[in-house]
């Protein structure tokens, strides 16, 4: 309800100023007889960012202060001997006054001063609200004021609105970046107190994973060499890429070159529905029926093969990322002139020569990024490792046996009660770390690929 | 029509001594041929025979469908979407729309040179040295090498591109690019070579070098060239077709058409009234 007042209010002040800048501009510029510099609709505009930008630091310097101002005022309700109280029991005391004034329920019998309490804070609540509210709208209208004295004809009002747009749009990517920088910083601290336990060198270049359990630490740390990790998620996601690459290309190429639009119409949508189905089902898939089905082959052919095994995990996986490079690549390819496969058709090449020679080199830096962006996805994919690949962090070259990943690992060490004070659980911090310097590295690689082909073709 | 005759018969390009163009024998026919895109039609029943070893010029004004007749030819259609060709061509007397015909050699025969040029994304000498590869005209470097300097020198594009044969096609000027184009095409030595709007971003001198290149490869070769410029018709083709609206107003001799055309439409046109 407040709410929604509030929004009403910005909402009004907004089309107030937006209607006072246009008409304004209009009015000053027909009498002094002068040329507006800008359209009226960028002094409306104008005027309405003026207005606004005040009345929401009001509001946004309430939202900052006013939770401890509330609690402040009822701790000046509450009696000495409450009051002084500590910790949880101080905070409960603090909640069940907040409950009562928002009208929702509380357990036991109120205390009279509790009562009293929550009636002072419905009082207080009305007036600070009152008072946020009149000052949005005090400042609003004060600039509002402001801003029709600025308005003359020669006021670059559309260049400051093209300013005020490039501030926006900044602050949105800004968004992006600092969540980025957020969540690194926080792996980070976080691996940085893991590496207090587990001495880096140790970690990195162990070949052996036996973190122990937590409950049964005292001081026994347990073994965290992440090389046999690091192993199972590349040994997984190469036989993911050799399922998907080849599979991936050929359907985008058909798509693309041969197909009629009728086949196309019907063959692309299901292949993006692949793309749409949960990676948990693809988990079940590769479980219940490729393991099992891999295995009986292996055993047809006289070959040992665990039905949970890099090699059933990295063939689901494989046909999850299909969708993904085919659909990304026969977007590539269609961007490619239509007019450059017609010079080397029309100097008799064959259709396939055409692909070969012109139309792949054309596309491959966008192919390279589609590739690079699939490993991404197959090194941080988890759901189908966890079902599929068998859990057993041993260092193996076969793929035909279990083996397991860093993402299934920070699972397992995440799963359970983990209070973030041991390495068993602050391990998941620097794996989820390596992940995404992994992650990171294979960006930078396809950026920079891209870039120097870029460089030699355009 | 005497004006007419002034201003473009001292630029009509002879055949040779003696001979007329009905002594050369008809490479390319086509037989009421009519070109659908979707529901729209762009050519209506056009007919014409396209003599060997000359230069036959269409003219007409925008839009009026000469691409599509030229890409008709070497069936560059056939990639439109939606495009449908009904009618009937012939290279020497072989149906080009047959289902045995293979459209592959059929394009190696007929090379094309199109409207917008379209370098491949590689580097100058990859671009000429591409039709000569696929085809297996040349075994190695060196043969390769020679063709790609002959061809880029008769297109009249070697001495501004011989220190940088190995820098993209992609980074030269339009009208290099044409030249460039022109160069791709006669690498593979075509029999019949279309050209369409070849000249149209060239200075004069460029322009001068490729009709020169029209003319000499008219010896061996058949030549089908559209343009927008009536004195380039009347220079370098010997047989000159007017389109209009999507169909054959008039064919001829060159000096036929141009000094003296048997429809108002031709005259119009060439004089400048329509188009
Ligand atoms: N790919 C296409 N799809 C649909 N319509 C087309 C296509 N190509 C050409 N047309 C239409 O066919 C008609 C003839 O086009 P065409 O390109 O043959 O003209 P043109 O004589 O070569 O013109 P210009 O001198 O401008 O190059 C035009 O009306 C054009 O709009
Ligand atoms: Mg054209």
């Amino acid at each position: 309800m407040t709410n929604l007042i509030i929004a009403a209010l910005l909402l009004f002040l907004l089309g107030l100023a937006y209607q006072q800048g246009w008409s304004r501009s209009q009015a000053v510029a027909t009498a002094t007889g002068t040329r507006l510099h800008s359209r009226p609709v960028y002094h409306g505009a104008l005027a309405a960012v003026w207005v606004l930008v005040p009345a929401v630091l009001v509001l946004g310097l309430w939202t900052a202060i006013g939770p401890d101002m509330t609690r402040n005022f009822i701790l000046s309700q509450l009696p000495p001997d409450i009051a002084a109280l500590e910790g949880n029991a101080l905070n409960s005391a603090v909640a069940r006054i907040m409950a009562l004034s928002s009208g929702s329920g509380v357990a036991g019998t109120v205390e009279p001063y509790e009562a009293a309490a929550a009636q002072a804070l419905d009082q207080f609540r009305l007036l600070s609200y009152l008072v946020v509210i009149g000052a949005a709208a005090g400042t609003g209208v004060l600039a509002l004021l402001l801003v029709r004295r600025r308005i003359v004809p020669r006021l670059r009002a559309r260049n400051e609105i093209e300013m005020v747009v490039r501030l926006a749009l900044l602050a949105c990517s800004a968004i992006a970046v600092l969540t980025t920088f957020g969540i690194v910083a926080s792996l980070f601290n976080e691996a940085i107190r893991f590496f207090t336990f587990v001495n880096p060198l140790d970690f990195f270049f162990g070949t052996v994973w036996n973190p122990g359990f937590a409950t049964t630490g005292t001081g026994a740390v347990g073994q965290y060499g992440i090389l046999p990790l690091l192993w199972g998620t590349v040994m997984v996601a190469a036989i993911a890429m050799l399922v998907a690459l080849p599979i991936g290309l050929m359907t985008a190429i058909y798509l693309s070159q041969y197909a009629s639009r009728r086949v196309r119409d019907v063959v692309k949508p299901i292949i993006e529905i692949l793309a749409g189905i949960p990676t948990i089902v693809y988990g079940f898939f590769a479980l219940v029926t490729v393991g099992p089905a891999l295995s009986g082959f292996g055993q047809a052919i006289g070959i040992d093969i665990r039905s949970t095994s890099a090699l059933t995990a990295g063939l689901v996986m494989g046909i999850m990322i299909i969708p993904f490079i085919s659909s990304l690549t026969d977007d590539i390819l269609r961007q490619v002139p239509i007019s450059l496969r017609d010079g080397s058709l029309g100097l008799g090449a064959t259709p396939s020569e055409t692909i070969r020679r012109v139309l792949l080199p054309a596309a491959l830096p966008g192919i390279v990024g589609a590739f690079l962006l699939a490993v991404s996805r197959a090194i941080g994919e988890t759901m189908i490792v966890v079902l599929a690949a068998g859990n057993s962090p041993v260092l193996r070259a076969n793929p035909a046996e279990p083996i397991s990943t860093v993402t299934v690992t920070i699972v397992n060490q995440l799963t359970g009660d983990s209070d973030f004070a041991g390495p068993q659980s602050l391990v998941a911090f620097a794996l989820g770390l390596t992940l995404f310097v992994m992650t990171l590295g294979l960006n930078v690689f396809a950026l920079y690929i891209v870039r120097r082909f870029r460089e030699q073709y355009e | 029509m005497d004006m007419m005759a002034g201003k473009f018969a001292a630029n009509v390009t002879p055949l040779e001594e003696g001979m007329s163009l009905s002594d050369h024998p008809i490479r390319l026919e086509a037989r009421d041929v009519c070109v659908h895109y979707g529901a729209k039609q762009a050519l209506y029943d056009v007919s014409i025979d396209i003599p060997d070893r000359a230069v036959t010029a269409f003219i007409g004004p925008s839009g009026c469908g000469k691409s599509t007749f030229l890409r008709c030819i070497n069936r560059m259609n056939d990639t439109i979407e939606g495009a449908r060709v009904t009618g009937r061509i012939a290279l020497d007397g072989e149906d080009v729309y047959d289902r045995s015909l293979d459209v592959v050699e059929l394009r190696a025969r007929v090379g094309m040179v199109f409207q917008k040029p379209n370098p491949f994304p590689k580097s100058i000498f990859e671009n000429v040295a591409y039709g000569p590869k696929i085809h297996g005209m040349v075994r190695n470097k060196a043969e390769a090498e020679e063709v790609v300097v002959s061809s880029l020198k008769r297109a009249g594009l070697f001495e501004e591109v011989k220190d940088r044969l190995h820098e993209p096609g992609t980074g030269l000027s339009g009208g290099q690019q044409q030249r460039l184009c022109i160069a791709r095409a006669i690498a593979t030595r075509p029999e019949v070579l279309l050209m369409d709007e070849p000249c149209s971003a060239l200075d004069p001198i460029a322009t001068a070098i490729i009709e020169e290149l029209i003319d000499e490869l008219r010896e061996n070769f058949t030549i089908v060239i559209v343009t927008h410029s009536m004195q380039q018709a009347a220079r370098v083709s010997q047989k000159t077709a007017f389109f209009h609206l999507g169909k054959l107003i008039e064919e001829g001799d060159t000096a036929n058409i141009f000094t003296n055309p048997a429809k108002k439409q031709t005259q119009d046109y060439i004089m400048g009234r329509i188009g």
